[in-house]
């Protein structure tokens, strides 16, 4: 046991001081497993952007009231004295002034120059009700002051300030005729409202001269309220609404682009990795039959064929994890923490960053080692089974 | 001609290389053919967008409505051939997941302006008289098995009706086809009067406006007259041709064009090495060969052409080969992407990329036969 121990690091010892004598061709495997490796990370990096973004926004103790049927907050519209009975519903949670901590809201839509294009896109202006704030206290503003109420101001996400043009705290923008403000920057921790512009909900309404919310965002007492809370509205004659836990209804709104997404990444990922697999398989067959005098050689001098298969393997997988690595770094490199930006599920804009986290490196690494393996083992079978005799005499 | 077996013969010299070379080069073929062809299908929208159609849309956003009354001020627009509009509807059939994309319209505005959409006369007047009726697209009513004389209800996930319910009951009249754009057989057309007086908030109001205009060279000074008449109104206009409408539209989904670049030139450049190291490879090992085509009379150029023509067919056949998978996959993905048929305008793009690689990867190789000394090569040095 131990001898063959000795055999097997003995032989790929060696082998592995020869690669360089073959290092143009043991380029393509690197490269060929590199360049997989950086585009299946990319896209995957991208798809954990974005589901992240969508995701965090959103708490299970939060729920969004719609009108039934609606799946999004700008197909949905609810009147005023309907806002006024949801937010009287048991298991809100209440302000230290005795008000329920809920906030009936209205998303308008505006089009406006991207800083990159200077194509026009769609961003979203949410109005809140005077206790929107309290009701999404992680927005923080970051720089400026708050929006008053009953005045054209407005605050705008972190996201949307980066990515459109004539969004700073000064900036004008006109709407429906209507000078507004732009008074301060807020952060919200990365969600989606960082790629929205927020400002008092009455003054936009009367702005549009319209007297219809779309949504109602409450904060439970706690996250199971949310059942008790459902079944209230759901069943109060006067009501037809849908109640969503914000968690779901976020979640749901990123289903479709990261299902695409995640598509883009396996099929085209798949497809180059089966590419890189034959490249991987020509490099090591043509690198056992550069070694044939040697393993003929070592075979003649009693060494068995486990030693010779596991040095080819291992050249394989050696050359796959510095690809898969390089891989990784070029993507890390070039694409990590990239905006990027596409159509939400309010048909505005979603800025998201692209995010390589460790897990995801590890996967392109697995990727890297399973082309490795499967490119290495048929030359390895190969290299096993050379025929001792006429690999001598080749030469 | 006559040395094509001579090329063909040396190309499958050592089987195994050529076989993972061919495939190789398949396979990034492959892949250039499904995100070139899903790339270039979405453009293509944008391509076919009529030259003489303009948009009118608020300039707010494009989902806000505009008033009804607009129409006949923008048919006074000196150059207006004939104004159409249309609204968004959002709705879904059965279940949320089965999207329909229908709009409501007016039957003799929509085909003035929107003349592509063949539709039997006698259908379109039935449309003309049934208030609920509906005309669909032959792919549409293929998918769901609908025929002429059928009762669809369609959930509006955004327009509830005066009763408060937003299920749309429609009775599909006619089937229309558009012969040149297959993408489009998969809308759903209804009447506005019975939306609008069905609907229970925003009555009067259109989604946006659709212009024809009779000479196509005076569109951008149309769109401007017709935005300058209704700026400082409350609802003020954006005008844009059709194309550029779409494009803004695609441009706000994502660069698609960008990435699909970005992934295709990693492909290739990969795959520059891997069939660049397999030709120099087979030429270093067959230089006696080479040496001794040159001692029987072959001239310097002769040898370069043969191996070049070795690296063209390799490419190319493979090329032609991984295309013809992708245009067999294609019809798949159809759920995914909305694209029909792999473009022709690809298959060609590839083929020109095919020889560029087989340019870049075989010159080195042919380069150094040429250069070949005969005394020196069968000597072994």
């Amino acid at each position: 046991m131990a001898s063959l121990l000795n055999q097997v690091v003995a032989v790929t010892a060696n082998n592995i001081r020869n690669i360089p004598q073959r290092a143009g061709i043991s380029a393509v495997v690197v490269i060929g497993i590199a360049v997989t490796v950086a585009v299946l990370v990319s896209v995957l990096a991208m798809a954990a952007g974005f589901t992240r973004t969508i995701s965090n926004t959103g708490r299970v103790d939060r729920a969004l009231v719609l009108r039934g049927g609606s799946e999004t907050e700008t197909a949905s519209t609810i009147a005023r004295d309907n806002t006024l009975t949801i937010m009287d519903a048991p298991g809100i949670r209440r302000d230290t002034d005795g008000k329920p901590l809920a906030s009936a809201e209205m998303v308008a839509i505006v089009s406006m120059p991207l800083k990159n294009t200077n194509t026009k896109a769609n961003i979203a202006l949410r109005g809140i009700g005077p206790k929107g704030m309290q009701v999404r206290p992680e927005i923080k503003i970051v720089e400026g002051r708050m929006f008053r109420p009953a005045v054209l101001e407005l605050i705008v996400g972190k996201s949307a300030a980066a990515q459109f043009k004539g969004l700073n705290v000064g900036s004008h923008i006109n709407y429906h005729n209507a000078d507004w403000t732009v008074v301060g920057i807020f952060d919200s921790g990365g969600d989606s409202h960082e790629s929205e512009m927020i400002g008092d909900v009455e003054i936009l309404l009367s702005t549009l001269r319209r007297n219809l919310f779309q949504d109602v965002v409450v904060l439970l007492d706690s996250p199971q309220a949310f059942d008790q809370f459902k079944g209230d509205l759901t069943t109060n004659p006067t009501l037809t609404v849908d109640v969503k836990r914000e968690t779901e209804y976020y979640a749901k709104q990123s289903k479709e682009v990261s299902k695409l997404l995640f598509f883009l990444a396996y099929v085209v990922g798949g497809i180059m990795a089966l590419g890189a697999v034959f490249g991987a398989l020509n490099t090591m067959y043509s690198a056992v039959s550069s070694r044939s005098l040697e393993i003929g050689t070592l075979r003649a001098i009693g060494f068995g064929a486990l030693p010779v298969v596991i040095s080819v393997l291992f050249e394989a997988l050696l050359l796959a994890l510095i690809g898969g690595a390089i891989g990784s770094l070029l993507a890390w490199i070039f694409f990590n923490g990239n905006a990027v930006n596409t159509l939400g599920a309010n048909f505005t804009q979603v800025v998201f960053r692209l995010t390589v986290t460790p897990p995801l490196v590890m996967s392109g690494v697995i990727w890297a080692c399973v082309i490795g393996l499967v490119g290495g083992l048929f030359p390895a079978i190969r290299a096993a089974r050379i025929p001792v005799a006429a690999a001598l005499r080749a030469s | 001609m006559k040395f094509i077996p001579l090329v063909w013969s040396a190309l499958w010299r050592k089987k195994t290389r050529t076989i993972f070379t061919l495939l190789s080069i398949v396979v990034a073929f492959m892949l250039f053919g499904m995100l070139q062809g899903v790339n270039s299908a979405f453009n293509a929208t944008v391509d076919r967008a009529n030259v003489n159609r303009l948009i009118v849309a608020s300039a707010v956003s494009f989902t806000e409505s505009l008033p009804y009354s607009y129409l006949s001020q923008i048919e006074t627009v000196p150059g207006v051939e004939a104004v159409s509009h249309q609204s968004w509807f959002g709705t879904y059939f059965q279940d949320p997941k089965n999207i329909v994309f229908s709009f409501p319209m007016e039957a003799d505005r929509f085909v003035r302006v929107s003349s592509e959409y063949q539709i039997p006369p006698d259908q379109l007047d039935a449309l003309r008289r049934t208030r609920t009726g509906a005309i669909v697209g032959e792919d549409l009513a293929k998918k769901y098995g609908w025929k002429i004389g059928d009762r669809v209800s369609l959930h509006s996930t955004i327009w509830t009706k005066i009763d408060g319910t937003s299920d749309w009951p429609f009775d599909i009249v006619g089937i229309y086809r558009v012969a040149d754009d297959p993408n489009r057989n998969s809308e759903f057309y209804f009447n506005y009067a019975y939306f609008d007086e069905a609907r229970s908030f925003g009555k009067g109001s259109v989604g946006w406006c659709i212009v024809k205009v009779s000479d196509p060279a005076q569109s951008a000074s149309i769109a401007q007259t017709i935005d300058k008449h209704f700026a400082n109104s409350s609802y003020e206009t954006e005008t844009k041709t059709e194309k550029e409408f779409q494009q803004s539209f695609l441009k706000q989904i994502g660069d698609i064009n960008f990435i699909v670049t970005r992934i295709l030139f990693a492909v290739f450049f990969a795959l520059l090495f891997a069939t660049g190291s397999s030709l120099m490879q087979s030429v270093r090992e067959r230089i006696p060969e080479l040496a001794v085509l040159k001692t029987l009379g072959f001239t310097d150029q002769g040898v370069l052409v043969l191996v070049f023509a070795e690296s063209l067919l390799l490419c190319v056949l493979a090329a032609l080969a991984g295309l013809a998978v992708a245009a067999a996959l294609f019809p798949g993905f159809k759920d995914v992407f909305g694209v029909v048929r792999l473009p022709p305008a690809v298959i060609a793009e590839g083929v020109i990329m095919a020889a560029l690689l087989a340019l870049l990867t075989g010159l080195p190789p042919a380069w150094r036969a040429k250069r070949l000394n005969i005394v020196d090569a069968l000597a072994g040095r």
